[in-house]
């Protein structure tokens, strides 16, 4: 335990001697051009983004989920025992998540990894479905849309995202449900005389989590594309490409690191969204932060419910580097 | 640039499509707050009622959660905005190769998701509190600020940043030369300078903190905000009374749109007049300078 504490003063300890001693090297070595950093600043400002910065680095964002990762390979056990003689570092909660429970007579965790690959695969598709409705608004917005019509589009953008994710995803409950205006409008067109339980097949959970992040879609796509010198397009037209020659060959390429941008974001946020799970899930849904919910406030058991987010956020960020690896992007290009 | 008709029409249907999905689930929804059945039901219209709304703000719950994400908010406000104008200020001062890892690190909440940093947040100050005897900060309010800050802060640097990038040192050269302190620089040059960027950070910070629930749901322990009250209200039942409540967000939301548009433009009309009348004055000027050398 003291070792653990000695760990969470010494390390933003450690980092800031690292980084006055970098400081000082440069300063011999001649490479900072200008004075140090306390005399660029004077002392009162530059303690105050040292401190707001190293608190927001360390304690906020570093700490935390080093913590998170260390709980996850702990055991479950009373608060008494923390820090005794059973509390040793040990795989058992990602055992679970492949295997199962130890009394369980099945080969594997079935419905835990299904709902896993569920979740990113789904995603995934989702991605692909939000580039895809984005793409045609965004080019317009950013090539061709005057700039009065450019404020109308983003202010009816903007906001249905003022709207908490709960009544948005609620909002596709009252619209899908058996007795819902969709299932009206169906039944009274004479398309089907049963009204079609949208919600039990998941179709209102992927279209919530769809429309839950649009935004994050569109806004990286319309900066990038926006940067496009408009006389390219104009003169691949001129030269006779077709429209689609325009898009695939100028357009996309250039809008390459945007649209790496919307995607990453949109699928992060969508394998870990939670409210649309929530609110438009059905009890037979598998969707994996509704199970990493439940370890902890079902099961009481805070280890696992750890060792399952981290594996998520792991397999989201190897998932994400090794697609940005396909296509010859780093990740300093996207976050520009 | 000249579509065809074909592609016109294609198009217009198209953008007629994306805001029918986009507005419509709302729309629908707003319908029903004013419906009179205990189902949030859309059609018919067997009648016309502000019920839902009273029995919105006779919901005690609701009430309570309420407070709790405004004074939330106004709290995220307070430290993320200070917290995401110091990460910015030190990005453009930052070594350049420790810069992306600088970067990679303040920016990672964004993409982190949300319960992943409630989980984290919790599990850290439980064991921190716990180790160094300040259990009084293992409380909901407290852990919620923070999780929420890890993200906000970082929306509110890149806000900051994308106006400090178009910053002139040459400003603060002089007024260096001109005899300020370090402090008066930052305080009469920089901050002015930055205040619209600043402004918006704040508007951004309280609405995200206001509408967040994937971190506040774990962060939150066993108090309860706006969004974690309704989330169980939700999953307990539909009633016309959320649609009410979300009624009750739009509209607040457009009329302060619409307010902040209008003093937009009046205040860039007022700069527009201000910088015609100093040219005006800067040629008149200009006109009667010859004259008086001739003279």
């Amino acid at each position: 335990m003291s070792g653990s504490l000695a760990f969470v003063f010494g390390l933003p300890l450690a980092v800031v001697v690292f980084f006055f001693a970098l400081a000082a090297y440069e300063r011999r070595t001649g490479v900072a051009n200008g004075g140090g950093f306390f005399q660029r600043n004077g002392l009162a400002i530059g303690l105050y983004l040292v401190l707001a910065v190293g608190f927001w680095a360390f304690f906020i964002i570093l700490l935390p989920q080093l913590a998170m990762v260390d709980m996850s390979f702990r055991p479950k056990l009373p608060p008494s025992q923390m820090g005794g003689p059973k509390d040793l570092y040990t795989l058992e909660n990602y055992r679970y998540f492949l295997f199962g429970s130890t009394t369980s007579t099945a080969e594997w965790n079935w419905l835990h990894i299904k709902a896993f690959f569920l979740t990113i695969g789904v995603s995934i598709i989702i991605t692909l479905i939000n580039f895809a409705i984005c793409y045609p608004l965004a080019f317009h917005m950013a090539q061709s849309a005057t700039a009065a019509r450019l404020r109308v589009l983003l202010l009816l953008l903007i906001l249905p995202y003022w709207v908490n994710e709960i009544l948005r995803a609620f909002a596709f409950r009252v619209l899908l449900s058996s007795g819902g205006i969709i299932n009206q409008m169906l039944m009274g067109s004479g398309l089907t005389s049963e009204p079609i339980d949208f919600l039990g097949a998941d179709v209102g959970l992927y279209m919530g989590l769809s429309y839950a992040y649009l935004l994050m879609m569109i806004f990286p796509l319309y900066n990038a594309i926006e940067s496009l010198d408009k006389n390219q397009v104009e003169a691949a037209r001129d030269l006779g490409a077709p429209w689609w020659h325009i898009h695939a060959f100028i357009v996309l390429p250039h809008a390459k690191p945007g649209i790496a941008s919307g995607c990453t974001l949109v699928f992060m946020l969508t394998a870990g969204a939670l409210a649309a799970p929530l609110v438009l899930g059905g009890p037979r849904t598998l969707w994996f932060t509704p199970i990493v919910y439940d370890r902890f406030y079902q099961a009481f058991n805070w280890p696992q419910g750890a060792a399952y987010a981290f594996i998520l956020l792991v397999s989201c960020i190897i998932f994400v580097l090794v697609v940005l690896k396909a296509f010859r992007l780093s990740l300093g290009e996207i976050t520009r | 640039m000249n579509p065809g008709p074909f592609q016109r029409v294609m198009f217009a249907l198209y953008t007629v499509v994306f805001f029918l999905y986009l507005l419509g689930p709302l729309a629908v929804m707003a319908v029903s707050a004013f419906n009179t059945p205990q189902y949030p039901q859309v059609w018919p219209i067997e009648g016309v009622t502000l019920d839902w709304f009273s029995a919105l703000f006779a919901d005690q719950d609701m009430m309570t959660g309420l407070k709790m994400s405004l004074w939330i908010g106004l709290l995220v406000v307070c430290i993320s905005v200070p917290i995401g104008l110091a990460g910015a200020i030190i990005m453009t001062q930052i070594q350049p190769r420790v810069r992306s890892l600088y970067y990679l690190v303040v920016v990672s909440p964004v993409l982190t998701p949300g319960i992943i940093i409630g989980i984290s947040t919790v599990v850290f100050w439980r064991q921190f509190t716990g180790q160094t005897g300040t259990r009084f900060l293992y409380d909901g309010v407290v852990l919620t600020v923070l999780g929420q800050a890890s993200f906000i802060s970082a929306y509110c640097m890149l806000i900051i940043l994308a106006r400090l990038q178009r910053f002139d040192r040459s400003q603060e050269e002089a007024a260096l030369d001109l005899g300020a302190s370090y402090p008066q620089v930052f305080r009469h040059i920089l901050l002015p300078f930055l205040k619209p960027a600043l402004a918006s950070a704040a508007v951004l910070a309280f609405l995200s903190s206001f509408e967040n629930y994937n971190t506040t749901t774990f962060a939150i322990l066993s108090d309860k905000t706006l969004t974690t009250v309704l989330a169980g209200r939700v999953r307990q039942g539909s009633t016309p009374a959320i649609s009410a409540l979300a009624v009750v967000i739009v509209a607040v939301t457009v009329i302060g749109a619409i307010a902040y548009e209008i003093y937009k433009r009046r205040s860039d009309a007022a700069a527009a007049a201000r910088q015609r009348a100093a040219l005006e004055a800067e040629e008149a000027e200009l006109a009667g300078a010859p004259a008086a050398a001739m003279g």
